[in-house]
């Protein structure tokens, strides 16, 4: 090496060098392919172990009975294995905290994308950011022991443990995830299309409402079916403050049980190892992968359907 | 002939930066207007303080009076979307919409709610903008499917559709192949019987060809202006004379 380098000119180096050379930059291809490969292996073994154990879950309950069956009772005798109630918790969470999100989120992304100046813009963006920073279990006894007193001060009917304070708490936290991704989608709306907006005589919401943001649509759904599907995987908010009382609602004042609070319940450790209730813990984890995976891939249809429409 | 607008000491800043200095001039209605000049000498800088679009930009400072039929559009009570609204504007590069056709031309329209029959508005328009019998079966077909010079046209097409006073033209061709330039110049000069267009070129050619009147600017400065073939055959100013016979720009 010292000879390639000596004087700078000479652009021959030895064969022994050449050949080191070689060796170290094959070396290092394997160094990160290695690194790659971490994470596929770790998901090819999670969906491994997944499938392995919801099998064995299967020998002890139909699959008709998993879908059909309206309670969920693994702890309890007469034990029952309809996953309905913990599907319609999770349902609950992820719509009610849509609600809040997609509004708040939506609109602060409008905000800074047309409207804040450069300076607000570059003070608020990472505020919102720090939100999803926060560890989800501060959100969760934040919502438990502030926001459901709160809210029993004026709702009376209000459980302690409660859908509708956990919806509050999971909605805020991603409220990042919808305001950051939809921001950049309409930040990258050409100038131009404002401009000929502006120059037919429109305000400035109606150049956000009516060329940003279909301009934008598709990153704009990308990010709401991507923050939803952080809503359905949250697990340490609800675990907290949802309850741990699987049923079949639509009232958000009552304790409820989504699916991830159900396998954080189990997975606490008084259930035993090779019982059915410790294998229904897989059931639901497999449903739930299987949920996140088809919103994941529904997002990725969209981004590119919606695109493909814009170019053509 | 009337006059549409009365240009007054007009300076405009980007910042410590100033682009224009002392503007005067006038621009007469229902005639064209070209404003040529070598590149960045401000003549779009000019163009977009008729139609008041640098309150869109920050850093933006403008004094002196742009007078439209008689009023400053700078004066406090002047509503700016009354103004951009009455004043349309035709980009440098075809900006339509990622929407229909005719959603494309019906957008002005429904924005500053329109009463009356919108099909036959956009009819109407796509017609003046000699686009209508390119596109009348696919009118509800992406606009960027259309090529350039169709954009273009469709562009223009949105602007009349707000029936507008002035059409403010910022470089309409520089994006465009040589038929679709001529086409767009027989526009022009169809439409110049009922509309005010102001022009901007760095095409001589095309000035000459179409413009009534032309203004020659140069480093933020109205050098000369007068009716268009008046100046080309015999500029007052040195400087004129050198930018017409190609010796800079």
């Amino acid at each position: 090496m010292a000879n390639a380098a000596a004087g700078g000119r000479d652009l021959r180096v030895s064969p022994r060098w050449r050949e080191a050379q070689k060796r170290r930059e094959r070396w290092i291809g394997w160094l990160l392919l290695a690194a790659g490969l971490v994470s596929v292996l770790t998901t090819a073994g999670i969906v491994l172990t997944l499938t392995v154990d919801t099998v064995q879950f299967f020998r002890h309950v139909s699959l008709w009975e998993f879908l059909t069956d309206d309670r969920w009772t693994p702890l309890f005798t007469p034990k029952h294995f309809g996953i309905l109630p913990l599907l319609n918790g999770t349902f609950l969470v992820a719509v009610g905290s849509a609600l809040i999100a997609v509004p708040l989120g939506l609109g602060s992304a409008i905000y800074l994308s047309e409207y804040a100046s450069d300076r607000v813009r570059r003070v608020v963006k990472p505020l919102l950011e720090i939100l999803a920073g926060i560890p989800t279990v501060v959100y969760g006894y934040f919502a438990l022991t502030y926001i459901t007193p709160l809210l029993r001060r004026y709702i009376e009917d209000l459980e302690v443990f409660n859908a509708l304070s956990a919806c509050i708490a999971v909605g805020v936290m991603i409220i990042p995830t919808v305001s950051s991704l939809s921001e950049d989608a309409m930040v990258a709306v050409p100038r131009s299309l404002r401009e000929a907006a502006y120059a037919l005589g429109a305000t400035r919401l109606e150049v956000a409402l009516k060329v940003v943001v279909p301009a934008a649509f598709s990153g704009i759904v990308a990010a709401i079916i991507l923050a939803v599907s952080r809503a359905v995987g949250e697990s340490m908010i609800v675990a907290l403050a949802a309850g741990s009382t699987p049923k079949l609602t639509l009232n958000p004042l009552e304790s409820i049980q989504t699916m991830t609070g159900f396998i954080v319940q189990v997975s606490q450790g008084d259930v035993g190892y090779d019982t059915v209730e410790y294998y229904s813990i897989y059931a639901v984890g497999m449903a739930l992968f299987l949920i996140t995976l088809l919103m994941n891939l529904l997002a990725r249809w969209v981004v590119r359907r919606y695109q493909g429409g814009e170019r053509a | 002939m009337g006059v549409a607008f009365q240009i007054r000491n007009l300076n405009v800043y980007y910042g410590q930066h100033q682009v224009l200095y002392d503007v005067n001039m006038d621009i007469r209605e229902r005639a064209v207007t070209a404003i040529i000049g070598p590149s960045g000498c401000g003549k779009s800088t000019l163009l977009r303080c008729l139609n008041r679009m640098h309150d869109l930009q920050p850093g933006v400072r403008i004094t002196g009076e742009v007078r439209f039929k008689g009023k400053n559009i700078y004066d406090d009570d002047v509503d700016p979307m009354e103004i951009r609204y009455r004043i349309g504007m035709v980009f440098q590069k075809p900006n339509p919409f990622p929407k229909s056709i005719f959603e494309n031309v019906a957008f002005g329209p429904r924005i500053n709610g329109y009463r009356g029959n919108l099909n036959e508005l956009v009819e109407r328009c796509l017609r003046q903008a000699a686009l209508w019998d390119e596109v009348k079966d696919r009118l509800h077909k992406s606009a960027l499917s259309l090529s350039g010079g169709q954009q273009q046209r469709l562009c223009l097409a949105r602007a009349l559709a707000v029936e507008p006073e002035v059409i403010l033209m910022d470089e309409p061709a520089s994006a465009l192949d040589p038929i679709s330039t001529a086409k767009l110049e027989d526009l022009i000069l169809e439409l110049k019987s009922r509309y005010t267009i102001v022009l901007v070129t760095h095409n001589m050619q095309q000035a000459g060809r179409v413009a009534d009147e032309t203004a020659f600017f140069l480093n933020g400065r109205l050098i000369e202006m007068g009716p268009t073939r008046q100046m080309f055959a015999n500029p007052r100013e040195k400087k004129t004379e050198e930018y017409l016979t190609g010796r800079f720009g």
